[in-house]
């Protein structure tokens, strides 16, 4: 009846995640029953979960990346106490086991649902009102793709509480993947998570290329597109090319799981380095995914604070291409130790280290565009010359592991755990953080408070700096990755330090709830009518904070680079005066969340070999998909008065008193 | 006239801006546009699997190997019956522009009834694999064919179910726009099948005897 699952699933006997899961679960009880009392069900249904608005989806997506940012560092933590304690005879308080299903949920969450989600989030929610239109091209699918994120969200944490969690590391590599070594259920909870929701990732960019690529503002051509949008097509082309490829490799590492294939075992002539060599085809392009969006969020910050267009914006989107182009170009540099060969590795050596030259042009670009401009010192910037310091070190170290000699010796050690911590925190995350900052007041008309801003940030800057530079050293010594004790007592303090700066980076992600909460409580004080609270360049700023459900009243007339900008210097910042005309909006869907249930059902009843509840939930999610295909109602149109009368008030407010 | 690719040129022949400042495309081409990019993405979760069928395909752990167990000429009715479906989903696209109802049907029907009939050589050739020892747990060669050509057979099989489900979507709302991009892209799906085939037919079918 329940297959595999029995009670003794659950953790009963491990005082750690029992506890958690309790904490956990009594936390989103309280939240049900405060919502249930409040009444706001009818409220969050109608608004939130079903919505089919590329903003409110985009919030969804960054809120869920918070949350699991939550998850993930507290993971992180974890093993920062452990590796402080656990020296000589010292065994720490986290069994190995259990260690090891910790650093694969912390890089398996990290990167899927806190890296991913929150980059996804940003170009959902900028890049149809940077490119002046009115939703992304398919609205429906972007909440399916959505709540499918959320779906492979649940799964992994419903493995805290039912089962386990995978030990083998954020990719899970065959053969200790396969089923003759983690027979439990922790690898298919892996898999079936992020199955569902590379589904949801991979649906996302073909949304959001097709968008950037069929649906601009008139005039919009292609030399004129924000430089965000640039880096968000570049990112979600490689999601269209790459994600297959992951998709396509699970499946095959779930063939051999459940049905005795043999593609990545020891026995049966399978082949466990070509599962390395497909994953990477995929991960490489994937570190590329999370980067460029956050180089598109430096390029609208520092131009905006700076005062100045971009500099050389046509190199800054050739190197964008070029990286896209190379990435695909360069995988096997995360297993020289493979042994391919001198000719192979030297290959792959050098067309590393050429990936660095677009690179460098970008870090150029914004130099020369700051200089000479007239710098606002805020928050937002603040990340942006953080990350320009921080991500040229990890850049450094990349191009030095890049060399196949140097690689044999750094390969697998806690160097190589420094240099991605490096360009993911330094790069992704500092990016994530400029671009909530930037665009928190475009979606809630208010901006967050400055002096906590960059209090957090100073926390994450020298935080990062404490935890990781003495991980480049340790590396060094030759300490290992996925070490869970250590019997060399003189590593001990430069792990402590990195528990500190562990410690220093906690205090920076408190400080942003405390920031959220003040700034919701001040949110009059901080509150900006005009929609351009920062003097900015492209369209997003040139309509009403937070916007109205179609954006634009009229599309507005680009005409040449950082469209706003150029209008007001004509000072007209306002729309051109057409004549308005009734609007079309998609209506709300509840396929999404629809589906995602079905899914989640699914992948639940996969992992526990349940196969009645696995047709259910496959059956469930068609028979959504097939009730959606009969909706021929699919607008709402926003007539003219409503339009007239919701562009009156924003003109009030913007006009000069 | 001037030719166009999918009509949308030819519309705007007379608009003097670059195609790429004229603003939002019309709705058709948008969900085209769109499909094209799904049918890329799957096309590379095949490039995956052919990747995995060539670094495997002579790993057969003592087993049978390909020019064992191929029968070329019952391949080369399933591949006949693949492409004349093709050709089938051509004629009943033209029948979909005349909006005729009965035509489309007709030939919706024939292209099914063919593609049901390659699954179905496709599912006595696995069976009698099977039967004589080679399942795809016997080898990564196995492992890897059985991979590659069911999920070409899984993607017919769902190709199938979405054709019922166009003929039942003409019979209840009729020819709309909505309708017809579908049948369109349900067309796209149904061609990209058959090159995918064409893969396996060269690389799995033909290449076993090289």
């Amino acid at each position: 009846m329940f297959g595999k699952l029995t009670w003794s699933a659950v953790p009963f006997d491990q005082p750690i995640p029992l506890i958690t899961v309790c904490v956990l679960l009594f936390g989103i009880l309280g939240l049900l029953i405060l919502v249930t009392l409040k009444g706001w069900w009818p409220y969050l249904w109608r608004e939130w979960i079903t919505t089919t608005d590329h903003k409110r989806i985009g919030i969804m997506y960054v809120i869920l990346a918070l949350v699991m940012l939550l998850r993930g560092f507290s993971d992180a933590i974890m093993m920062r106490a452990q590796l402080a304690v656990a020296a000589g005879n010292a065994a720490g308080y986290l069994p190995p086991e259990h260690y090891n299903q910790i650093f694969s949920a912390h890089g398996t969450i990290m990167i899927f649902f806190v890296g991913m989600t929150f980059v996804i989030g940003l170009m959902n929610f900028v890049v149809p009102l940077q490119l002046g239109v009115r939703d992304v091209a398919f609205p429906v699918l972007n909440s399916v793709s959505f709540w499918l994120t959320a779906a492979g969200v649940l799964l992994i944490n419903v493995s805290l509480g039912v089962g386990e969690f995978s030990r083998t590391g954020w990719l899970a590599y065959p053969p200790l993947s396969e089923i003759a070594y983690s027979p439990g259920v922790g690898v298919d909870y892996y898999l079936w998570s992020l199955q569902i929701s590379g589904l949801g990732t991979l649906l996302s960019g073909i949304n959001l290329t097709t968008t950037i690529l069929k649906l601009r503002a008139p005039g919009m051509g292609y030399g004129r597109m924000p430089v965000f949008c640039w880096t968000a097509l570049a990112s979600n082309l490689l999601i269209v090319a790459a994600f297959p490829i992951l998709t396509a490799t699970f499946a095959m590492l779930l063939l051999d799981r459940y049905l005795g294939f043999h593609f990545f075992t020891n026995d049966g002539g399978g082949s466990p380095m070509m599962y390395v060599n497909l994953i990477w085809a995929w991960g490489h392009p994937e570190v590329y995914i999370l980067i460029l969006p956050a180089f598109g969020v430096f390029s609208e910050v520092i131009a905006t604070f700076s005062g100045k267009p971009l500099f050389g914006y046509r190199s800054m989107v050739l190197a964008t291409m070029g990286i896209c182009v190379l990435s695909f170009m360069v995988w096997l540099h995360h297993f020289f130790t493979m042994g391919a060969g001198a000719n192979v590795n030297a290959f792959f050596g050098i067309a590393t280290m050429i990936i660095a030259i677009p690179t460098g042009v970008k870090i150029f670009n914004w130099l020369f565009t700051m200089y000479g401009g007239s710098i606002r010192f805020t928050a937002a910037i603040y990340w942006a010359i953080g990350f320009m310091v921080t991500f040229v070190i990890g850049g450094m170290t990349g191009v030095l592991m890049a060399i196949p000699p140097a690689d044999f010796i750094l390969h697998n050690s806690l160097f190589l755990v420094a240099h991605f911590h490096n360009v993911i925190i330094g790069g992704v995350l500092f990016g994530a953080f400029a671009g909530y900052t930037y665009w928190f007041p475009k979606a809630f008309g208010f901006k967050l408070h400055e002096g906590l801003g960059k209090a957090i940030f100073w926390c994450w800057f020298l935080g990062f700096y404490l935890a990781f530079m003495p991980l480049y050293a340790l590396g060094l010594l030759g300490a290992t990755r996925r070490l869970q004790h250590y019997s060399d007592p003189s590593w001990q303090p430069l792990m402590i330090a990195a528990l500190a700066g562990a410690t220093v980076i906690l205090v920076g992600i408190a400080l942003t709830v405390v920031q959220l909460v003040v700034s919701i409580r001040n949110r009059d004080r901080l509150r900006d009518l005009t929609g351009d609270p920062w003097n900015g360049r492209t369209l997003e700023w040139s309509i009403s904070s937070p916007p109205p459900g179609w954006n634009f009243s009229g599309l507005p007339t680009v005409s040449g680079l950082d469209a706003f900008w150029s209008r007001k210097l004509q000072r007209a910042p306002g729309a051109a005066a057409v004549p308005l005309k009734p609007v079309s909006v998609p209506k709300r869907s509840a396929l999404g969340v629809q589906v995602a249930f079905f899914a989640t059902l699914m992948g639940f009843a996969l992992v526990w070999h349940i196969g009645w509840m696995a047709i259910l939930g496959l059956l469930g999610a068609l028979a959504a998909g097939l009730h959606n295909a009969w909706r021929v109602d699919l607008e709402d149109t926003v007539p003219v008065s409503v339009l007239a009368a919701h562009e009156g008030i924003q003109a009030s407010r913007v006009a000069p008193t | 006239m001037i030719d166009s690719i999918d009509g949308v040129l030819l519309e705007n022949t007379v608009d003097a801006t670059a195609l790429s400042e004229r603003g939002p495309a019309p709705r058709r081409v948008v969900v085209s546009f769109g499909f094209w990019l799904f049918l890329l993405s799957d096309i590379i979760i095949f490039a995956a699997l052919f990747a995995a069928y060539a670094v495997l395909s002579k790993h057969t752990n003592g087993g049978l190997d390909g020019t064992q167990l191929f029968d070329r000429r019952h391949v080369l009715i399933e591949t006949a019956c693949l492409l004349a479906s093709s050709f089938t989903c051509g004629i009943m696209m033209i029948a979909v522009d005349r909006r005729s109802a009965l035509g489309t049907y007709f030939w919706a029907m024939l292209t099914a009834f063919l593609g049901a009939t390659f699954l179905r050589l496709e599912i006595a050739e696995f069976c009698v694999m099977v039967l004589r020892g080679a399942g795809p747990a016997r080898s990564a060669f196995l492992s890897s064919f059985f991979a590659l050509v069911g999920t070409h057979g899984l993607h017919v099989a769902i190709g199938i179910a979405w054709l019922f489900t166009m003929m039942a979507q003409i019979a209840t709302l009729g020819f709309r726009p909505m309708v017809m991009t579908r049948i369109l892209c349900f067309s796209l799906f149904w061609h990209a099948l058959d090159i995918v085939w064409i893969g396996v037919f060269t690389i799995v079918y033909l290449g076993a005897h090289l």
